[in-house]
């Protein structure tokens, strides 16, 4: 029984995470992490 | 023989190596020392993969994660945090095991004949919660609160400690292009001060970046209680022997916490059990 709830916690959690996914891409996040991703980030690289 | 072979560690690093590549499979990032700008790059990847990599496909999630959260306009980031309790809940530190080139690059430099490998040491386990602090620290807090004058914060984690972008990053774009070359000064050797050290010290001890240092394996382990894919003890079968907990390199007690916080899902537990009482999945393989 709490293998069976840990299971149905897992997926609770796992859809909740994909909820706030799409919410976060319907307010722009995805574009702070484009332009980050597609251009060369100095202090990742330790310059900047 | 058949031991051996049942108990090699190889199947499970060409897996690391597969998916390491096509990861970072833009090869004409390394030959023009560019990044890729597809539009692949919105998405995450769930290992420490630096997106200044020249061949990296994705994003990295711990990237992602500080460049929202140290955005002047939003400081929560949904996408990034829902990205990794979304993995995090259905795989856990499965992730660190499987599909995380850092972890991969660990895991080989370990292999390395030293005369003393340190297995464990006295403050091992409490050393293990820094991650945590770093986690909170330099992904988080810092990011929002230690902002310019326009709000913007910097990525502390990528930018202070991360070996990772060193590595993956700033080695092959310094080496490529000589206007960055031009630029480094003592952040880039620091950085490269932090990557000596952790390659030295993954000689030495099994992956201690991830157990001490890494906030994705931070993030991931809170999620291995709950996760979906976790491992199971069929505690008739167990016989008490130990042979797990000898084989477990992250030094925990597979019999008692299969889905202990620093388990990785490496499975050398699993293949060792003489009674075959560990196992993964909802149905016992054994």
């Amino acid at each position: 029984m709490e293998e069976k709830l840990r299971l149905y916690i897992g997926i609770s959690i796992a859809v909740l995470g994909m909820c706030m996914m799409a919410y976060g891409i319907s307010r722009g996040e995805m574009s702070v992490v484009m332009i980050k991703a597609t251009n060369i980030c100095l202090e990742c690289i330790g310059i900047g | 023989m058949d031991k051996k072979k049942k108990m090699s560690e190889w199947p499970r690093h060409r897996i690391q190596v597969l998916w390491a590549l096509l990861t970072n499979s833009y090869v004409t990032g390394f030959v023009q020392g560019k990044l890729y700008k597809g539009k692949l790059k919105n998405l995450c990847v769930p290992g420490l993969n630096c997106y200044s990599c020249p061949g990296a496909l994705g994003a990295c999630p711990i990237g992602a994660l500080q460049a929202v959260i140290g955005s002047w306009n939003f400081k929560l980031a949904f996408y990034a945090a829902g990205f990794l309790m979304f993995i995090g809940a259905l795989m856990g530190r499965f992730v660190c095991g499987w599909l995380c080139p850092f972890g991969l690059l660990q895991d080989l430099l370990h292999k390395i004949p030293f005369p003393k490998k340190l297995e464990t040491f006295r403050g091992d386990m409490l050393l293990r919660k820094l991650k945590y602090v770093i986690l909170a620290v330099f992904v988080i807090l810092l990011p929002m609160f230690l902002v310019d004058i326009v709000g913007q914060g910097a990525p502390y984690f990528c930018k202070l400690i991360c070996p990772a972008g060193t590595l993956e990053g700033g080695l092959p774009l310094v080496i490529l292009n000589l206007s960055l070359r031009s630029a480094i000064g003592w952040l880039y050797a620091w950085k490269i001060v932090i990557l000596a050290v952790t390659i030295l010290l993954s000689i030495l001890i099994y992956r201690p970046f991830c157990k001490y240092i890494c906030p994705l394996g931070a993030i991931y382990s809170l999620f291995n209680p709950i996760s979906v894919f976790r491992y199971h003890v069929d505690r008739d079968r167990c016989i008490s022997c130990g042979a797990c907990s000898r084989v477990c390199k992250m030094q925990i007690e597979p019999a008692f916490h299969a889905n202990h916080m620093e388990c990785i899902r490496c499975g050398q537990c699993k293949k060792v059990c003489p009674t075959g009482a560990i196992y993964s999945g909802e149905m016992n393989s054994a």
